[in-house]
């Protein structure tokens, strides 16, 4: 190294090159993977095996989904694990059929609800002015009215296909996501780095993709963590009262309310989606709370 | 090693092969290396260097205290025939506020802004049970007499908000006083101040600290204000002492290379002057009046900028010399007036000016930090000009990137795929230069853009500047509130003052008298190396009476 760089000056720079981009980012998310805490170990392992449980759900169940194998209310036993339903259908095999539904669902819901809430949301922020103001009162409007009860007279109105549950959700549930975006876009915006962008004359797309949305990712990706759940339990909660995902199709909400009876009985089944259901809100805050405080953490040695 | 003339009580604390650690990554490393600290009653130790030398860790560790993340992991420490490191935690906390104080960097991030400053100044001495309340405000009105803020009977009765930056250091350092400590620790006290507010704040502070016969830690990066206050220095670098000596000797003798290059750095002096002024003006700010909603900052504004010069504007905070900078920028549309760019009008929103317009002015900003994307590479963030305005791809782009970053003098391959994150605070502000420079501009606005760096590496940020102004020919617009610094790299001075211009000219002008009254005012508070300095300007001062300012500072 020769004298004529600054290099010398700071200590940092005296080690090796760095491997490329790549192979560098990969590394880093592994070692970062490895010191994680054991909640945020344990919620990557329970969200992989749901996940790998609804992409394979036809393989690894015995019957189809809404196939009729038996007598209603059968108990637990050979041939079907979890007994059967109201109807004699399989449990088990309900239950798998049911993550691949109710996830998927959910999951396309939330990318939805995320791009219509996020992308308004910098734009109103990096825009300022009457765009922020007609957003804003737009979203204050739609936030104003309870949202499960908007949801069901919204579905009472278009009927419960699966793009209508989809698109009331996702409409619903971008407010929230439009109000954080905008928040903490709006730290960002001020930035010099965005003033020097302006400057040089860039559009509004360099902007808002390059220099502002890079910067407010750790937030967004923590709040699409929990509100993937609170989806998810919309979902369930339209099922149960029985405006969500019609029959015949699985899903763990009107799975619970279709076996209710048998909780008089002092049978635990119908409360097996339940905790189902349970089990992956919780994995998903583990996993969303470690982000969170890495992110967080990170912030202050900068 | 002490022989200090002013001491007079003998040993206070000492601090013997003291170690302390910090975590970075999980992983502990030594940032204070065997450090030994000996003062006695009444002195006051300056301790300097760059940031990063671990000069507030160890002012810290005076109180036995590691900030978080940190760990005292070595050496011994004794206050006054107390050994602090076997104490309890709860011990210690005895002592700290009433035996040992501290004044932090920000004092107006140090108060907190719900409550009055009398209640604050109360709350040490009334929890430690040394004044009852009474008591106590009847001593905090005597202090802020003493340090000389207007209306000391009812000043503190006013929230941290109500009162300037300077007077708010000032009831800090009076609340440091309050339990009349044997020992106060200043951390920075005055580096977030302008020029005049940090001569008062100085000159009480060490007026106080000589009435009550405190000793004193004194933590700066400004030799000149280190030799105002100490009667010892202390060079520290990487966590190491390099050199200790009383002040006098110190500043005519230092011994060590790199307490010479300490020194050295307010010698850089820009040689040539390569403008010619009989052409049009490059830049011309035309009879500008400017406005932040119904607040005028600018009042009919004119001035030149030639092709090759450097004008530098200086005022203190509030002076509008930032508003002169975004009216060119385009980012603040003049009320009345025009920008000229030789002799052509520019539209006054940036807007509705041309890629080419745009192109041919940049900008620096101060912090650096905050200045380039920190979720971009370096590649990106100066590549993206190349891009966009001359419209570089594929190899070219990579050669062009490649040439700047040696044009900052970093090296290219090392740096290239870097996030700003991975840079230090000098190499944060080159790659503002390159990306500057990256859209091949004529003119430059540099908007104090080496006050937030060290002395030795803001003298290599001058230097590279300077450099690139005669090799490309560039005309910078300096604002700054160090006139260090306009000394260094101005052709031509403007002083500005609420918002008008009260002097222009050549530096050498404005260097010599006569002055108008404020550039005087400004460039009399200028610290000087001269140990005596201080006094010497108090003096002249209280003659002249200048210093009734203070009241509305």
């Amino acid at each position: 190294m020769t004298d004529k760089y600054e290099s010398t000056v700071g200590q940092t720079a005296d080690a090796v090159a760095p491997p490329p981009p790549h192979e560098r980012r990969l590394s880093d998310a592994w070692k970062a993977l490895k010191k994680a805490p054991l909640s945020a170990k344990i919620g990557i392992i329970v969200i992989l095996i749901y996940v790998f449980i609804a992409l394979f759900a036809p393989l690894l169940t015995p019957y189809g989904e809404s196939e009729v194998v038996g007598a209603e209310f059968e108990p637990w036993g050979e041939g079907y694990l979890l007994g059967t339903d109201n109807l004699g259908r399989d449990m088990l095999t309900r239950l798998f059929y049911g993550a691949r539904n109710t996830i998927g669902i959910a999951f396309v819901t939330t990318v939805l609800a995320f791009l219509i809430g996020g992308i308004s949301g910098v734009l109103a922020a990096t825009l300022g002015g009457w765009m922020d103001q007609l957003f804003s009162r737009i979203v204050d409007v739609l936030m104003a009215i309870p949202a499960l009860i908007f949801a069901l007279l919204l579905l009472t109105i278009f009927g419960t296909s699966i793009p209508v549950l989809v698109l009331v959700i996702a409409v619903l549930d971008s407010t929230r996501v439009y109000r954080l975006a905008r928040a903490v876009s709006l730290n960002v915006v001020v930035m010099d780095f965005v003033e020097a962008a302006r400057l040089r004359g860039e559009g509004m797309g360099w902007i808002t993709l390059k220099e502002v949305l890079p910067n407010i990712m750790p937030p967004l990706v923590a709040e699409f963590g929990l509100r993937f759940c609170f989806v998810f339990l919309t979902i369930a909660a339209l099922s149960f009262l029985g405006l969500g995902l019609q029959p015949p199709t699985a899903d763990w909400g009107s799975m619970v309310r279709d076996n209710a009876t048998l909780i008089t009985y002092g049978d635990i089944t119908p409360l097996i989606p339940a905790a189902a259901i349970a089990l992956l809100t919780v994995a998903v805050n583990f996993v969303v709370d470690w982000f969170l405080h890495k992110t967080s953490g990170l912030r202050d040695d900068q | 090693m002490t022989s200090s003339a002013e001491n007079d009580g003998g040993l206070l604390l000492e601090m013997r092969g003291l170690r302390i650690e910090g975590q970075a990554d999980e992983e502990w490393q030594e940032i204070v290396k065997g450090v030994d600290v000996v003062l006695n009653r009444g002195e006051v130790l300056g301790l300097i260097g760059e940031s990063g030398a671990g000069k507030s860790t160890i002012g810290l560790a005076a109180m036995a205290f590691a900030r978080p993340g940190c760990r005292i992991s070595g050496g011994s420490i004794v206050f006054d025939g107390m050994d602090l490191m076997a104490m309890s935690e709860r011990e210690r906390r005895k002592l700290r506020g009433v035996r040992i104080s501290y004044v932090a960097q920000s004092a107006a991030a140090s108060f907190n802004p719900a409550h009055k400053l009398i209640d604050q100044f109360a709350e040490g001495p009334v929890e430690h049970g040394v004044r009852n309340r009474a008591e106590a405000e009847a001593d905090a009105k005597d202090l802020y007499k003493r340090l000389l803020l207007p209306d000391p009977d009812n000043i503190g009765y006013r929230y941290p908000h109500q009162v300037s930056g300077g007077q708010l250091q000032r009831a800090m350092t009076a609340m440091a006083m309050a339990c009349r400590p044997d020992l106060i620790i200043f951390d920075e006290p005055t580096t977030a101040l302008d020029v005049t507010t940090q001569i008062e704040v100085l000159a009480t502070i060490r007026n106080i600290v000589e009435q009550f016969n405190t000793a004193a830690i004194y933590i700066t990066h400004d030799l000149a204000v280190v030799a105002q206050m100490a009667d010892r220095i202390m060079v520290l670098r990487y966590g190491e002492l390099v050199e200790e000596n009383d002040t006098a000797n110190m500043m005519s003798a230092p011994q060590e290379d790199y307490t010479k290059t300490l020194w050295a750095v307010r010698t850089f002096k820009k040689q040539s002057e390569i403008y010619d002024t009989s052409t049009t003006p490059l830049v011309a700010v035309d009879h500008v009046t400017a406005a932040y909603g119904p607040l005028t900052v600018l009042h009919d504004i004119s001035f030149d900028i030639y092709e090759g010069q450097t004008v530098a504007v200086v005022g203190e905070s509030g002076s509008g010399k930032s508003t002169a900078a975004r009216v060119i920028t385009g980012l603040l549309p003049p009320k009345q007036g025009q920008v000229l760019v030789k002799g052509e009008a520019l539209p006054g929103d940036y807007r509705r000016r041309s890629k080419e317009q745009l192109r041919h002015a940049q900008m620096i900003y101060q912090m650096a930090d905050t200045a380039i994307n920190p979720k971009q590479r370096i590649r990106e963030i100066i590549g993206r000009p190349l891009q966009f305005y001359l419209g570089l791809s594929g190899r070219d782009l990579e050669e062009k990137i490649k040439e700047l970053l040696e044009m900052i003098e970093l090296e290219p391959n090392q740096f290239i795929d870097r996030f700003p994150g991975e840079l230090s605070g000098g190499q944060k502000q080159r790659i503002c230069i390159a990306r500057a420079m990256a859209a091949e501009p004529e003119f430059i606005i540099c908007d104090e853009v080496t006050s937030a760096l060290d002395q030795i590496v803001a003298e290599g940020i001058l230097r590279l500047l300077d450099r690139l102004q005669r090799e490309l020919g560039l005309s910078y617009m300096f604002i700054t509130h160090d006139l260090a610094t306009v000394r260094a790299i101005a052709d031509e001075v403007i002083v500005m003052l609420q918002g008008k211009i009260v002097e222009h000219g050549p530096k050498d002008e404005m260097f010599t008298p006569p002055h108008h009254e404020y550039t005087d005012l400004l460039l009399s508070s200028v610290p000087e190396m001269d140990p005596n300095w201080l006094d010497e300007l108090m003096e002249r001062r209280a003659q002249e009476g200048v210093m009734q300012s203070t009241s509305s500072s």
